[in-house]
């Protein structure tokens, strides 16, 4: 459905006093992407924990590699406690999780995803990586649906639409939404563009352009002209809201 | 032929360490190329990379580049591979988001992907992904390394424990994608795979292995095309 233009104005200082603000209107029931790859690098850690203090049930996780960091270490520097989307899990909170990599080699001992799947209390969809960022990217971009060749006699093919292009046999996937996105930049400025570091992109980006409401973790705010235009890698029209770090926080 | 997954007997000499393997597959990497290794014995693959050979390595998370892969680096947490690990910046480097980096992967540009498996079939089928029992697994970038990248190396040992064979007439567990290993390098041999054919050439044994040893822990059938000499 083509988006409705909303005449009443959109606020163009986009910046909340505190995490717990930020997701406050996160109602029961949302789906909501968390980017990053896995690990601690370009994880939006201090929302996370916001949206699991703010207590609300019956969500929905999109994420890539997620809730294998606690059990294996895996993203965190050696000194940390891991924290990931087994939060979610670990509450009650979620209900479902879309990802590609929802449990580690190991099930001594076993994560919280796992746990919460045997138990009965959550549902996994186990989605290819590339499938997955491809999906979100299509919902940002008004791509209803694309053929892949990847997961082509797998169970990932299941009860799909298969058709052949030039002699290849694709998989019809169709895009993926959300309402919330928690995402992590290293820097913004007062107006929503951010800037990424290193290797903290992955499905940053992309989740970004594809959620009703995408809140943005920061360690810098900057005023308009902070960021090198050619440095950009997220516009200001697909953030909503900003949320400045500690620069004292002990969690990367 | 075992085809009842059951090994019998001893090994007739040692079989080769983690190391070993991932030497011989590095061997066969090409100068200039694009290669992606996965978790575990293809990690190692970079630390054995022969002298003068230089290969682009990718990393799913978003890096093209980077050289000394298991090499620790300062462990920031921006600068990590797609293992989890934090490599080192080295010059040259790239960093992208994941759209870009599976458009690289979807989009046929990785020549070489070296993985790990739990079973390899005879026609090429690769299941690594989960074990029916657990009945949950992780994905992530395998199918699409599997279905898209050029090669296809797969870096494991011959047996599971137990003696229970990985290469197999047919896989039972769930298939990562099929019809896409083109050489499986192993303890105790090395074997190439005939895609177009279903057929698997046994090329290298460990040094005291016979075909009919490799042939008693294997559970597909193994044909000969030309001499067999030990792995080095």
């Amino acid at each position: 459905m083509k988006r409705s233009y909303n005449l009443a104005p959109v606020p163009i200082n986009k910046i909340s006093n505190s995490f717990a603000e930020a997701v406050s209107d996160i109602p029961s029931g949302a789906s909501i992407m968390i980017g990053g790859f896995g690990g601690a690098g370009g994880q939006p850690t201090r929302l996370m924990m916001a949206l699991r203090d703010l207590g609300v049930g019956n969500i929905t996780i999109i994420g890539n590699v997620a809730g294998i960091s606690k059990t294996t270490g895996y993203g965190w520097p050696d000194h940390l406690d891991p924290i990931d989307q087994g939060v979610f899990f670990e509450s009650g909170q979620a209900t479902k999780i879309t990802c590609s990599f929802p449990v580690p080699g190991t099930t001594n001992p076993i994560s919280e995803i796992e746990k919460a799947w045997r138990e009965g209390n959550a549902e996994v969809d186990i989605v290819p990586q590339g499938t997955l960022i491809e999906r979100i990217r299509a919902a940002g971009s008004g791509i209803p649906a694309f053929y892949t060749p990847t997961g082509v006699g797998t169970p990932v093919a299941e009860g799909k639409e298969h058709r052949e292009f030039d002699g290849r046999t694709y998989l019809l996937e169709e895009a993926l939404a959300a309402d919330y996105a928690l995402i992590r930049a290293e820097k913004a400025d007062t107006r929503g563009n951010l800037q990424y570091i290193g290797t903290s992109r992955a499905f940053n980006p992309a989740m970004a352009t594809a959620a009703k409401i995408t809140i943005v973790e920061v360690d810098e705010i900057v005023e308009p002209g902070g960021i090198d235009p050619e440095r950009v890698g997220t516009l200001s029209t697909y953030v909503d809201r900003i949320v400045l770090r500690d620069a004292e926080d002990p969690l990367p | 032929m075992n085809l009842s997954s059951e090994i019998m007997g001893n090994d007739p000499a040692p079989r080769l360490g983690r190391a070993a393997i991932a030497k011989r597959v590095a061997r066969d990497l090409v100068d200039g190329s694009t290669v992606n290794l996965g978790i575990g014995i293809p990690a190692l693959c970079a630390d054995f990379l022969p002298d003068g050979i230089e290969v682009l390595y990718h990393a799913e998370n978003g890096i093209l580049g980077f050289k000394e892969l298991s090499a620790p680096g300062e462990g920031n947490p921006n600068l990590m591979d797609a293992g989890g690990k934090f490599p080192k910046l080295v010059p040259g480097m790239a960093f992208f988001d994941s759209v870009e980096s599976f458009s690289l992967i979807r989009g046929g540009h990785i020549d070489v992907t070296v993985l790990g498996a739990l079973q390899v079939s005879r026609t090429g089928d690769l299941s690594n992904w989960m074990i029916p029992k657990r009945g949950i697994g992780s994905i992530g970038g395998a199918m699409d390394l599997a279905a898209n990248a050029k090669k296809v190396v797969i870096a494991m040992e011959h047996t599971a424990r137990g003696g229970i064979a990985k290469i197999v007439e047919a896989c039972s567990f769930p298939l990562t994608a099929p019809n896409c290993v083109d050489q499986v390098v192993t303890d105790i041999a090395v074997i190439d795979i005939d895609r177009a054919n279903g057929r698997m050439i046994l090329r290298e044994t460990a040094p005291g292995w016979t075909l009919d040893d490799v042939q008693a822990s294997t559970g597909a059938k193994l044909e000969i095309d030309g001499d067999i000499v030990d792995i080095a």
